[in-house]
């Protein structure tokens, strides 16, 4: 097929990737949600791959979505989690990633919660690195995978009003969907009390609304973010509560709009805080989906990064 | 761009379609429990043009998809680059059909290996066959050969063979290419 081929040898973030990459791991990513509704949903193009998930923080659905992925393609998947390793011994991140490619590992999908760590490793190792969530830097596959939710239901994502709503300043989420959406052609907007905007968020071209309301009037789709205790390490809100009246999205609130929006989550959701059940459960939501295309995703992007010659 | 001898003049490539399409309907007559599938994406070319004519010639609707093979190809890591992969447009399943296969050019073998192999995700078919416009008689990497073929051509391993469409190239022909190179886009 006559498309331009993939430019890089890893996914380190949006940032750094071209639209052309972004809609060639559509198309393909359209081909392998094809196959995962077959009745053999595997294929065996992975086959002699081995790639390493290493998870220096918690994760459910990424590690799942990955390892789903991996297997789907026919890899041999090892797992590695920060709790249970050597880390806890001292071994820094190098000598850990060492360690596990002495063992003739090929790919390595990497979550860690220092910004940068997928970068750094790609400038000392041999393998394909996987960026699965750098701390509040970029978490690429998931923006991917929200972009292709939203080309999958409007059949587009240019010109399309997309509020990013809630914890935009600990959200890797949220800057790896900017970079996305902006390249696809999508009108950005952040939405969030002040203390959880970056003060220089409007630099990146999006719109930067403190109400919630005029966000919801505005957008197409909200992707609603949720709050990320563990990243606090002072009180940005006064309580949970307080920030459920100002910025949680529930039915009556939706009613009131003169237009239908689409609601996305990249979970997980904390449900009564940033998003009610009664809209969460809705048919305006696409949550589900999110996650079901979160594998074919992440396939086409495995199979795009492993398919060069070594 | 220095162009390819003619193998196969636009006269001849209608009756070799025509008569390929007899075959089938002495073979399967009203291709009851039987499928077509093409290989994406020049085999897809050939079967759509072979399905339009024998639905014209039984008055029937045949069982028709196109196949991709990207996922199951060997070559897949040994190429500088990767391919990306067509739509498979496969509604049905192939369990117990026969199955007529459809590519272009038979040359190594290894596209009709990796559609076999793509194929048993729709099923176990009952039986396979595979039809080719061209079968290059040298190089073959697998035990495989056509149940159908247009022509066969003596064509070693730097040359080229290329079916032209008219819809796509202004002529219905096909091209000899001396080298691999020389081949046009």
């Amino acid at each position: 097929m006559s498309t331009p081929p993939f430019s890089t040898n890893h996914l380190l973030g949006i940032k750094d990737i071209t639209t052309d990459d972004i809609q060639l791991i559509f198309q393909t990513a359209d081909e392998f949600k094809d196959v995962l509704n077959r009745p053999i949903k595997k294929v065996p193009s992975l086959r002699d791959v081995t790639v390493a998930n290493l998870f220096f923080e918690n994760s459910t659905r990424t590690k799942l979505s990955f390892e789903l992925a991996e297997k789907r393609l026919s890899a041999d998947v090892i797992n590695f989690s920060a709790s249970s390793s050597s880390v806890n011994k001292g071994e820094t991140l190098l000598d850990t990633v060492n360690n596990v490619l002495s063992m003739k590992v090929d790919m390595i999908v990497l979550r860690h919660p220092t910004p940068g760590a997928a970068v750094y490793l790609s400038r000392k190792v041999g393998a394909n690195i996987i960026n699965a969530g750098d701390g509040t830097h970029e978490h690429p596959t998931q923006a991917l995978l929200d972009a292709f939710s939203i080309r999958e239901k409007f059949g587009s994502v240019a010109g399309k009003k997309v509020a990013i709503i809630g914890d935009i300043k600990h959200s890797r989420v949220a800057l790896s969907n900017i970079f996305c959406l902006q390249k696809l052609g999508a009108e950005v907007m952040v939405c969030g009390p002040p203390t959880l905007l970056q003060k220089h968020i409007s630099s990146l071209g999006v719109q930067v609304e403190y109400d919630l309301d005029r966000a919801l009037a505005w957008c197409d789709i909200a992707n609603v973010l949720r709050i990320q205790l563990e990243r606090q390490e002072i009180r940005y809100i006064p309580s949970l509560r307080e920030y459920s009246l100002f910025y949680g999205i529930n039915q009556e609130r939706l009613s009131r709009l003169d237009h239908e929006i689409t609601i996305m989550h990249p979970g997980p959701i904390n449900r009564g805080v940033e998003l009610h059940s009664d809209v969460a459960d809705s048919d305006h939501s696409i949550i589900l989906q999110q996650v079901e295309n979160g594998v074919a995703v992440r396939m086409a992007v495995l199979y795009l990064l492993a398919g060069r010659k070594g | 761009m220095s162009s390819g001898r003619v193998i196969l003049n636009e006269q001849k490539f209608g009756f070799t379609l025509q008569r390929m399409c007899q075959q089938l309907i002495e073979n399967y007559h009203d291709f009851t429990d039987t499928v077509i599938v093409g290989i994406q994406d020049r085999g897809a070319l050939l079967s759509d043009r072979i399905v339009g004519m024998l639905e014209s010639q039984t008055k029937s609707k045949l069982t028709y998809g196109k196949l991709d093979i990207s996922f199951h190809r060997d070559d897949y890591r040994r190429r500088d680059d990767v391919i990306a992969p067509s739509p498979t447009t496969i509604d049905f399943i192939v369990e117990n059909k026969n199955v007529i296969l459809i590519d272009d050019v038979l040359y190594t073998g290894r596209s009709v290996h990796a559609a076999m192999s793509a194929l048993q995700q729709f099923g176990r078919p009952g039986r396979i066959e595979l039809l080719v416009f061209v079968n290059r008689r040298f190089n073959r990497h697998f035990p495989i050969k056509a149940d159908y073929q247009g022509m066969s051509v003596d064509a070693i391993d730097d040359a080229f063979v290329k079916v032209e469409w008219e819809h796509l190239n202004g002529k219905d022909q096909i091209l000899f290419f001396e080298h691999r190179e020389k081949k046009s886009t």
